[in-house]
């Protein structure tokens, strides 16, 4: 599971953004998502594409946490979100990871625990993984208590005297936060 | 030692009886505006910022002390030792409600140190990342003046300054208090 986090700012201007992978079940929390190198900016195209969506659901009830919002299947990536009051928008992108093209199908996760090599120990990894099901209700728990967790931390950075309104969060100390609550979590 | 027990139950009862109290988050942020303006007005000169600050506490101080001397109703500490748990278990416990360790006192008496286990002047604060100001700014300076200030009025003659901070990464943060002398009461000169 490789995971893409953004902060956007009322007016949709990105304050932060990180990318990671899975700490679960073995997990080494590096992302590794299904485009190449050179196409990072695919995750940003889709989890900005999901923004109307966002404006849609955000009136909709009176929670913050706003769950999967959106998904992109060409890429199979399902996109969570959360609202904090003041309008900022934390938007979490999730891609589960490509398993063996010879697994697809129901029993897809059972004979990737069997398989070996190179391909095995990935999709074991994500088979006993909160999140290896995008949509089930363990992995929405999960979503939220890490979008709680730093939604805590988000309210502590702009705190800060020297961070004014609208502006990119560098803060380090922030990143190594939401860094550990995804490793929490996720 | 007794006198410092002494001092923190003088602390503890006034900050129960005789303290209004205010938002800490007021306070955090009210001080944490200051210090960001004053580090825009002068540019990022964070020497002149600490200036201003230390400034600012010794206008503070000077006044402080009548109100900490109305509140606590203390009479004159018999010496530096006494001075010192004064300050830390009964001053920065009432305008605080913190109590930092005194301590690394010198053996002549006269020089020791405060450690802040807590600051609530610096709750949610980063300093800016500019490469200088976690060199150069001592962001609770204003202590430092305050300190001076009152104490001045008291007939002791202080220096203060931050030895280090956790802001800046350090372990701890660390306030150096050396007394340079008592002020003695002088006659005016053509009176006699």
């Amino acid at each position: 599971m490789s995971y893409y986090f953004t902060i956007l700012s009322p007016t949709d201007v990105p304050l932060f953004n990180i990318a990671f992978g899975t700490s679960k079940s073995g997990g080494d929390g590096i992302a590794r998502f299904r485009f190449p190198d050179t196409a990072q900016y695919m995750n940003q195209f889709i989890i900005h594409s999901s923004l109307d969506v966002v404006e849609e659901a955000q009136w909709m009830n009176g929670n913050m946490y706003l769950k999967h919002i959106d998904t992109y299947p060409p890429a199979s990536a399902y996109i969570s979100a959360f609202l904090t009051p003041s309008g900022a928008r934390f938007l979490l992108l999730h891609q589960p990871p490509q398993l063996p093209s010879n697994s697809a199908g129901a029993g897809g996760s059972m004979s990737g625990s069997l398989l070996l090599g190179s391909g095995g120990s990935s999709s074991r990894a994500s088979a006993s993984s909160v999140a290896a099901n995008p949509t089930s209700p363990q992995t929405e728990e999960a979503v939220r208590q890490f979008m709680t967790e730093v939604y805590e931390n988000y309210v502590k950075t702009v705190m800060s005297p020297f961070y004014r309104q609208g502006m990119e969060i560098k803060s380090s100390v922030f990143r190594g936060r939401v860094t550990a609550a995804g490793r929490k979590w996720l | 030692m007794s006198s410092a027990t002494k001092a923190s139950r003088i602390g503890e009862e006034l900050w129960k009886t005789r303290v209004d109290k205010v938002n800490a988050e007021l306070v955090t942020l009210t001080y944490g505006t200051i210090v960001a303006q004053l580090c825009q007005d002068y540019d990022g000169n964070y020497h002149e910022v600490n200036k201003q600050l230390e400034k600012m506490g010794y206008n503070i101080g000077m006044r402080l002390i009548e109100d900490f001397l109305a509140k606590s109703n203390v009479g004159r500490c018999a010496n530096f030792r006494e001075t010192a748990d004064m300050i830390s278990k009964v001053g920065f416990r009432i305008f605080l409600n913190i109590a930092p360790t005194v301590t690394n006192w010198t053996s002549d008496n006269n020089q020791f140190s405060l450690i802040f286990d807590e600051n609530p002047l610096a709750d949610f604060v980063e300093l800016p990342d500019d490469g200088r100001a976690q060199d150069e700014l001592w962001f609770s300076n204003i202590l430092c003046g305050v300190l001076r200030g009152a104490l001045e009025m008291v007939q002791m003659q202080i220096e203060a300054h931050f030895v280090s901070d956790v802001l800046r990464g350090d372990d701890t943060t660390e306030m150096r208090v050396s007394l340079v002398r008592y002020i003695e009461d002088e006659m005016p000169p053509d009176e006699e």
